[in-house]
């Protein structure tokens, strides 16, 4: 009986919708702090006054700015991509029309979003080549919808955007153009290699999600939700977590910097997970994140924000 | 540092170096992939004047109308390779002086850049609240209704826009320099082995 008490009283979307324009707001003009760090820490590795210093100090400041205005730090302001979790029905508190009903609030987020300034009108029909301006549509946004046993939702962001996504990569071991077999050998080849082929493309110093395994779109899927990860973590794999600091210290060393101008700040940091895989294929797939690395997330419950994430 | 006022004569554009770092002042133009397949296979004679000795800017803005004013609220530079098919064209048809945008470009536009004496100006790839700042007045748009706001060309006035130059109308590009560098790094570190 309680558990349909909770149900009936629903929640109100519009509540509901003002929680998503403002995880829009703060994805897109304030940066988390555990990105904020990892560039200061670099700046710090840098000779004051070389080129990658000034780079670094001068995306701080624009980081602030954007901050102090609420207005999107990077004028490409991305695909969104959501991962919202949904209570186990029977435990849910009721979102009308469920997964599509959050999809609706999402869509009108958005728009309001657009008008606000937070987000650049930056979807197009791909095949008249036309802005639908604050509209949306078929695959913008992304949003990943899961279930779980607790009895709040969560939603976390992130805002992808263009330049980094093209330097993505995926390769499928074994890879004669890297030298690169079947091993962890050969997965650290296919990594540095990306790094390198990105040079400062993708908005370098950037951030590397990383799958091994899995299909051509679960690899990639995965790659790009290890980026979800804190910059500060652990990897609970030790085998994974290894590899992430030797491919950390090795793309620093390549000399690229911010931007490609050169420096010792290349990446701000490494996530890698692995998912199972047949044994015709070993995928290598590589997210690269730009050092606006704009992820926000919220818990929510009873018609409030529970907390704040990242 | 170099101070340089646009439009940028091509007396003033061969003395200019890859790796200096330059405050650019003056008019500016956006143009984004629609407006360069624009530009190439409509080839509009009107914009000839505006661009001759003049700066494009590879952005598509967040722009905001307050009133009667056209307000820049944020403007990055975008990727700049995706004009490369487009880029040595445009700087022989208009005359272009600098190129500005994020990444660098390749072989056929710094052939063009030394062939027609222009340079490529990168600016930092997510500074859109810096460099929005830069802008002091928006003097015109064209075909805003026809591409959108972020791919129509905005003509922007700049002050002290912070850019460097990394391909210039000498054959150097500081991208093509880098590749190579961090290429014969990369080799080392592989055949030392790291795990």
């Amino acid at each position: 009986m309680q558990v349909m008490k909770k149900t009936d009283r629903g929640l109100s979307n519009k509540n509901l919708l003002n929680t998503f324009v403002e995880l829009i707001r703060r994805a897109s003009s304030d940066l988390p702090v555990d990105v904020v760090t990892a560039i200061k820490e670099g700046l710090l590795t840098e000779k004051r006054n070389s080129i990658a210093y000034k780079t670094l100090q001068m995306i701080l400041k624009n980081i602030k700015l954007a901050k102090e205005k609420s207005l999107p730090m990077c004028q490409d302001t991305g695909t969104p991509v959501f991962y919202v979790t949904l209570p186990n029905p029977p435990l849910s508190p009721f979102v009308k029309g469920g997964c599509s009903g959050i999809r609706g609030i999402i869509n009108q987020a958005i728009k309001e979003s657009v008008h606000k300034l937070y987000l650049r009108p930056n979807i197009v029909d791909t095949l008249t080549g036309k802005n639908l301006g604050d509209r949306t549509g078929p695959g913008y946004p992304v949003i990943n919808f899961e279930e779980w046993e607790k009895d709040y939702i969560k939603v976390i962001l992130m805002l992808k955007g263009g330049g980094c996504e093209n330097v993505g990569t995926q390769y499928a071991l074994p890879d004669s153009r890297v030298n690169a077999g079947r091993d962890l050998e050969g997965v650290r080849r296919c990594i540095l290699d990306a790094v390198h082929k990105a040079q400062g493309r993708g908005c370098s110093p950037g951030i590397l999600g990383v799958c091994i395994g899995g299909d051509r779109v679960s690899s990639y899927e995965e790659s790009k939700r290890q980026l979800l990860r804190s910059l500060d973590d652990r990897n609970e794999n030790p085998v994974l977590g290894k590899l992430e600091q030797s491919i950390m210290k090795d793309s620093n060393r390549l000399g690229i910097g911010p931007m490609g101008f050169g420096g010792k700040t290349t990446l701000l940091g490494v996530k890698i997970g692995s998912l199972c895989r047949i044994p015709p294929s070993y995928f290598v797939s590589v997210t690269y994140m730009c050092w606006a690395y704009r992820r926000r997330g919220f818990e929510y419950e009873n018609e409030k924000v529970r907390r704040w994430l990242y | 540092m170099v101070i340089l006022n646009s439009p940028i004569s091509k007396k003033e554009v061969v003395k200019l170096r890859a790796g200096d770092t330059v405050h650019l002042n003056g008019i500016i133009v956006t143009a984004r992939d629609v407006a360069h397949k624009y530009l190439i296979e409509k080839k509009p004679k009107e914009y000839k004047k505006l661009l001759k000795n003049g700066v494009l800017y590879h952005c598509g803005p967040v722009v905001d109308r307050v009133g009667k004013k056209w307000i820049i609220a944020a403007a990055g530079p975008t990727t700049s390779m995706r004009q490369e098919p487009y880029t040595a064209e445009v700087i022989r048809e208009y005359g272009v002086s600098g190129i500005i945008g994020k990444g660098g470009m390749g072989d056929r536009t710094l052939e063009a850049l030394k062939k027609y004496k222009a340079v490529y100006f990168h600016a930092i790839g997510g500074l859109a609240q810096v460099l929005a700042e830069c802008v002091v007045d928006v003097k015109d748009v064209f075909m805003l209704k026809e591409f959108g706001s972020p791919e129509a060309m905005w003509v922007l006035d700049v002050r002290d826009f912070p850019v460097t130059i990394t391909m210039d109308s000498h054959g150097n590009s500081l991208h093509k320099t880098m590749y190579e560098k961090s290429g014969a790094i990369l080799n080392s570190l592989i055949t030392k082995g790291g795990l």
